[in-house]
């Protein structure tokens, strides 16, 4: 019963998550193979997400800053933190890191560094409300995942 | 790296309990793969590094089902990964990668890989992938046993038709065909036994093909035989099972051609009758009469009773039981049809020729314009489609209403164009619109078939108007094979409505649209109504076409259509033709024609035209 207002609560900002953005179908996937057997699954995904996702980014920045821009393994790494980040439903961040690869692709190094910019905002965002998503969710327990945004 | 040992326990409720071991660097998307999988109910074994993935697969070769490995890896790439898995243990592959660019999965596929998947992956995607499994299990189990089975290839086939066939409305196609339909077309247009055969694979070359082809073609189709074919064509090592088993996928490709342009319903009817079919399709091969048709008048007749294969369609006769002989030639006889533009009903018959094959068997039925159309249909499954477009297709419809050109060029453009057009002059015909001209202006041309199908249609209009000049109404017919429909109906609709059907030309062209229509008609509700009204074309009388149309109307007679089907496939088969690049498109065209036809008019999608060429 306590619950309730927390799960309330928690239903509101994973809405929101959806709403602004932030998340695409793929999470609610996450959501779906959390289960008794695996009841922080997408806390541990996302997680893991974020600390492998930075060592691509250190990746990235070191790359960045060699010039001239080697534009071919930028696009290499940023492949594989679109995949990641696809991976987890992180909707903003991987439309950012698309606009990155099609920069590598046209060898626009300024819209690089715009984008990459623009991406690790995203992506501290994100992390960020998840922080506060999962923390809350803790609190709640174990809950049923709360109706889907679509 | 987490490694989970199974038994195989769960083999005897295979799929659950299915080993699978999935490779990926990306530990994040490794975690949410190997997740799903065991959510799938298999036993997963997951690494990040492709290496070890190797190391543990050559240490056991049983240990796993199946391989799920994503693309871009660090230590090694995974085609490298994928190439060896193929060669050293003989594993079904499953490629992964968050890049979808059709190079990159043409590359999976051709190293081998049995499915491309996009990340992020979702679990109804990785629900099915046992059917890989199961599907090589079966390969290497029936080497030659199932010869004329669909094989279980054929999904994959299927898919794998997808990704090739990308641009292809194959895909639409897919839908309606039969899954043999599709193993038929994935497997059969290229030299590949679709049923994978244990023994000394034979692998059924275009060249192999042309001559089996051409053996039935003299033989007879009814009377082709897997004995003397072999005879004929005087190849070592090929065993009369082997041509046995092909004889009998030809056949049954043959009909799917037919019934491309007919309705799925009619097809089965058709097949039923299979052996009329062929012997349908033979007359079908008249189409070299139609050529005669196209000559004069007395197209309808002369062809088609005679089918002589003659030398108009010539190529065309020679496939073996219609469709095959218009299979071989179907491009060359257009040409030499279309040359004959002087001829309204030449024109007609050009278009027909150009109609793939499909007319052919529609039109064969009674109606000496069906030869035309078989003719068209010969061209169509020709791959006239490709052929339209080329200079055929001007030659074709120099005089009339160069719709056959105009169809012709949109033809080589589109198969689909042909697809749709055929659609469209389907539609047409019953407008019977005289503005031929407008019907080739059918999107033949440019793939907008269906667009310009309605073009087409109006044309058709035209054409009955026309009617004796109407040539170019014929061309819609030929444009594709389902423009060739689309000519048929105009023109039947030309002696529908306008009842003074007076040249035979129209008729004649009526014919081809007959089957066109026919064909189309199937598909299409209009058609239906264009071929109860070319019954009413008693004005075509000699054409008898009129029957056919009614048969295959009423009967949903798919022997019409089987000749194209076959010629069709005897196209198909050995296109090597000038078309040949455009037989898998034209075939394909066929289908899409046909599928876009029935699309379109929301009735037969069960035009089992599979381009899968």
């Amino acid at each position: 019963m306590e619950r309730n207002p927390i799960r309330m609560q928690l239903a509101i900002m994973r809405q929101s998550l959806f709403d602004q953005g932030h998340v695409d179908e793929q999470f609610v996937q996450l959501e779906e193979l959390q289960d008794d057997a695996n009841p922080n699954f997408v806390e541990e995904v996302v997680t893991l997400y974020y600390r492998d996702s930075a060592r691509i980014i250190l990746n990235i920045e070191q790359a960045l800053e060699r010039k001239p821009f080697d534009f071919g393994k930028l696009d290499a790494y940023m492949h594989q933190f679109k995949g990641s980040s696809s991976s987890i439903g992180a909707k903003k961040v991987k439309a950012e890191s698309t606009l990155f690869r099609e920069c590598c692709k046209s060898g626009n190094g300024e819209g690089c560094m715009r984008s990459f910019q623009q991406l690790k905002k995203e992506y501290a965002t994100l992390r960020k409300k998840f922080g506060a998503y999962f923390q809350l969710a803790r609190q709640a327990g174990p809950v049923e995942t709360a109706s889907r945004p679509k | 790296m987490t490694v989970e040992q199974i038994g195989s326990e769960g083999k005897d409720q295979f799929p659950i309990g299915m080993r699978v071991l999935a490779v990926d660097d990306d530990p994040t998307c490794l975690l949410l793969l190997g997740t799903l999988l065991r959510r799938c109910q298999y036993h997963v074994t997951t690494t990040s590094q492709a290496k070890t993935a190797l190391k543990m697969l050559r240490e056991n070769k049983n240990k796993f089902d199946l391989v799920i490995s994503d693309v871009h890896m660090p230590d090694m790439d995974g085609f490298k990964l994928l190439e060896h898995v193929g060669l050293e243990m003989d594993l079904p592959v499953i490629m992964l990668s968050a890049n979808g660019d059709t190079k990159l999965v043409m590359k999976g596929i051709t190293h081998g890989a049995c499915d491309y998947l996009l990340k992020p992956v979702r679990i109804e995607e990785l629900q099915n992938i046992w059917q890989h499994v199961v599907r090589r299990k079966k390969k290497d189990r029936c080497n030659s046993g199932s010869k004329d089975k669909p094989h279980p290839d054929s999904g994959e086939a299927v898919g794998i038709g997808n990704v090739d066939n990308n641009g292809k409305l194959n895909k639409k196609r897919k839908d309606q065909n039969e899954d043999e339909d599709d193993e038929r077309d994935e497997n059969g247009h290229d030299n590949e036994d679709p049923s994978a055969q244990k023994k000394p694979r034979v692998v059924w070359s275009v060249e192999l093909h042309r001559k089996f082809v051409a053996a039935v073609n003299q033989l007879g189709i009814d009377k082709a035989v897997p004995k003397k074919i072999l005879e004929l064509m005087n190849v070592e090592k090929l065993t009369r099972e082997n041509v046995a088993s092909h004889l009998q996928k030809f056949r049954l490709y043959l009909k799917r051609i037919s019934c491309v342009a007919n309705q799925q319903a009619n097809m089965a009817a058709a097949l039923g009758t299979a052996d009329s079919a062929y012997l349908r399709m033979g007359s079908l091969n008249g189409l070299g009469n139609f050529h005669t048709l196209a000559g004069s008048d007395q197209l309808h007749n002369a062809a088609f009773r005679s089918f002589p294969p003659s030398g108009v369609l010539g190529r065309l006769n020679t496939p073996a039981g219609l469709g095959i002989r218009g299979l071989p030639s179907p491009g060359t006889i257009q040409l030499g049809h279309v040359q004959n533009s002087g001829n309204p009903t030449n024109d007609l018959s050009k278009l027909q020729s150009f109609v793939p094959g499909n007319h052919n068997t529609n039109i064969l039925q009674g109606m000496p314009m069906s030869l035309e159309l078989d003719r068209l249909q010969h061209n169509k499954s020709v791959g006239h489609i490709g052929e339209l477009p080329t200079t055929d297709s001007t030659t074709v419809f120099p005089g009339s209403g160069n719709l056959v050109d105009a169809r012709i060029t949109g033809f080589s453009n589109n198969p689909l164009l042909g697809v749709t057009s055929n659609s469209l002059m389907l539609e047409g015909s019953s407008q019977q619109a005289t503005s031929h001209t407008s019907v080739s202006a059918i999107g033949f041309q440019n793939g907008n078939a269906l667009s310009d199908f309605t073009s087409i249609a109006p044309a058709s209009n035209q054409l009955q108007d026309s009617k004796a000049g109407s040539q170019g109404q014929a061309s819609p017919i030929n444009c594709n094979a389902g423009q060739i429909i689309r000519s048929a109906p105009q023109e039947w609709n030309a002696p529908r409505k306008d009842a003074p059907y007076q040249s035979h030309a129209l008729i004649n062209s009526s014919i081809p649209i007959n089957s066109a229509m026919i064909q189309l008609g199937q598909c299409l509700d209009r058609n239906n109504s264009i071929f109860h009204r070319t019954t009413d074309l008693d004005l075509v009388g000699p054409l008898n076409f009129v029957d056919p149309l009614s048969i295959k109307h009423g009967e949903g007679d798919n022997s019409i259509m089987e000749p194209s089907v076959i010629e069709k496939e005897g196209y198909l088969m050995f296109q090597p033709r000038p078309h040949g690049s455009h037989v898998p498109d034209n075939i394909g065209s066929l289908e899409d024609l046909a599928s876009a036809m029935m699309k379109q008019e929301g009735g037969c999608n069960g035009y089992s035209l599979r381009t899968s060429i």
